[in-house]
């Protein structure tokens, strides 16, 4: 279990995490999604341990990261792919990471094998593909076989292929009861990995709860209606407690009713309907929406 | 012990600590042996004479011992190390021990090395060590180089950037120290309280490697070479210090 408790860092006068709290649960996997910017890595660097919280703290399984012995045993991370000495073999990195924590030797071949880099294990890790590297930085995350694992973009510049590999691998820690929590910029790519999630925007807790909750408060469901009695249908629509909107070509956008219901209504009262089609926002939009005021850099886009 | 092995592994999985080593031993020995060739009895050869390109590969080392903390920091890896050891100070003396006593040992065969290779071209000069003069001038080579080392870990750790910590070790130990002598006045005065000096000054003191009034002029210590061996560490270990408790509280 990870647990942030009043979570701060400022940089001078920029905020960069403002007063996070969440409590991450084992067994599932949990998305920790936010634009870039919003703070993701600050707050799990300060997780571990590596940045010092300007105010509040994060423990691990009740303890802080510092606090833990021989943490790989604990927490496995990855951070960032490229945290390994070029010149180094995948195998001397894992090497010293085991030895680090009094880990059997044999570990770094099991790792190897588990992420599928028992070929290239004798190979410097500089000539590595982006793949290979995430595959190296999961491996290093796998060693202590711990229970709470952190991925930072695990899915950032990866091919199909790739992208599915560390999905299944991210669901299958969790399935065993792992506490397993990944940052991501990408709603779609959450909402097919992640069960829970915690949303950040420029450092402050957006939404937290589950991925399927996140996505229906966030993407809204309207229907769209044409019909050329669209005067004698709007009222009886707003009579009903829907919400109501006249679109720029003339045409209805109902909020709060079915498709079934509004063609329910129109029948009774004899209104001919010329469409009536369900609309559904993507995630992006309803991502958009949510973070919206939030996103640290603004890009204008076609104006 | 266990971050010992850990920082042995490290060291030596890369390559760069093989080529300075290399360059440290093959660059002051054929230095060595350039000299006691040129030897003759106007300028004979000596146990001090062979010693007096120790420098040369002092430089390379405290080289390689500030490339072992900030390539560290230039690939992240020091962070990964403390994800591992949450204890950046043990981490980071771990670190240093290691390199330290590679350095003393790389120092011990640059001595040994460049007093044999004399001692093969000139096998008639008189090259006994039989003074402790002699004897701290070849075997106090070591200690000179591993306390350099911790000298260039702490400058590495501060810095964290090659070029920055390499530069500065560079400039300071080849020119700064040297050039400071010729401010007027005070300039000499400045130079008896200087770091390298004073370890040029155990390995030297006493000794006649020079004919009187040959090379820089003689300055006057304020310690006995043994007192400038400790007051050498003492600023090693005291730079040392102040780098453990900067990277102990700075974001990794």
């Amino acid at each position: 279990m990870i647990e942030a408790i009043g979570l701060t860092k400022r940089y001078g006068t920029t905020v960069a995490v403002d007063d996070l709290s969440f409590t991450i649960a084992p067994g599932r996997v949990t998305g920790f999604l936010g634009p870039n910017g919003a703070g993701k890595s600050t707050t799990m660097r300060m997780i571990l341990g590596l940045d010092r919280p300007t105010s509040g703290k994060a423990l691990i399984d009740g303890k802080s990261y510092a606090q833990l012995d021989r943490p790989l045993r604990t927490v496995g991370a990855l951070l960032d792919a490229k945290w390994v000495h070029p010149n180094r073999s995948a195998k001397a990195h894992l090497q010293w990471l085991a030895k680090s924590n009094g880990l059997p030797d044999r570990r770094v071949g099991e790792v190897l094998d588990m992420v599928g880099l028992t070929a290239v294990a004798k190979r410097r890790a500089g000539g590595f593909s982006l793949g290979m590297s995430q595959r190296l930085g999961i491996a290093g995350a796998l060693l202590g076989d711990p229970q709470v694992l952190l991925f930072d973009e695990p899915v950032n510049g990866l091919d199909p292929e790739g992208i599915l590999w560390i999905r299944q691998f991210m669901q299958s820690l969790a399935a065993e009861g792992r506490t397993v929590l990944v940052s991501s910029h990408l709603l779609s790519e959450m909402a097919v990995t992640a069960q829970d999630l915690v949303v950040i925007g420029k450092g402050k807790i957006i939404s937290q709860g589950s991925t399927t909750e996140f996505i229906e408060k966030a993407t809204e469901n309207s229907v769209l209606v044409r019909s050329p009695h669209l005067s004698k249908l709007g009222p009886l629509l707003v009579d009903k407690g829907y919400t109501v909107r006249n679109d720029d070509d003339g045409a209805l956008t109902v909020v709060g009713a079915t498709s079934d219901q509004i063609g329910d209504i129109a029948g009774a009262n004899g209104v001919v309907l010329h469409e009536l089609s369900p609309q559904r926002g993507s995630l992006e939009q309803a991502f958009m929406q949510l973070t919206g005021d939030s996103v640290e850099y603004h890009a204008e886009i076609g104006k | 012990m266990t971050l010992l092995a850990v920082e042995r592994i490290k060291l030596f999985s890369t390559r760069s600590p093989w080529w300075c080593m290399a360059l440290a031993v093959t660059l002051t020995v054929g230095m060595a042996a350039l000299i006691a060739a040129n030897t003759n009895d106007e300028f004979p050869l000596s146990v001090g004479v062979s010693q007096s390109f120790s420098n040369f590969g002092m430089i390379v080392i405290m080289v390689m011992a500030a490339l072992a903390v900030t390539t560290e920091y230039r690939f992240g890896t020091i962070r990964a190390t403390f994800l591992a050891v949450p204890g950046r100070v043990q981490a980071l003396i771990a670190k240093t021990v290691v390199v330290a006593v590679l350095a003393g040992v790389i120092g011990e065969v640059v001595a040994f090395g460049s007093w044999g290779i004399s001692t093969l071209i000139k096998p008639n000069a008189d090259m006994a060590i039989n003074s402790s003069v002699e004897w701290r001038n070849v075997a106090g080579t070591g200690l000179v180089f591993a306390l350099s080392a911790v000298l260039a870990v702490a400058v590495g750790t501060l810095v964290r950037q090659t070029a920055g910590a390499v530069a500065i070790l560079l400039v300071y130990a080849l020119l700064v120290e040297s050039l400071i002598g010729l401010i007027p006045k005070i300039g000499v005065n400045i130079q008896e309280w200087m770091p390298f000096m004073h370890a040029n000054n155990f390995l030297t003191a006493d000794s006649a490697a020079l004919p009187e009034g040959a090379g820089p002029p003689r300055l006057d210590f304020p310690f006995g070479p043994w007192g400038s061996l400790a007051y050498f560490a003492a600023i090693s270990v005291g730079l040392l210090v102040v780098a453990l408790a900067v990277a102990k509280k700075r974001d990794a």
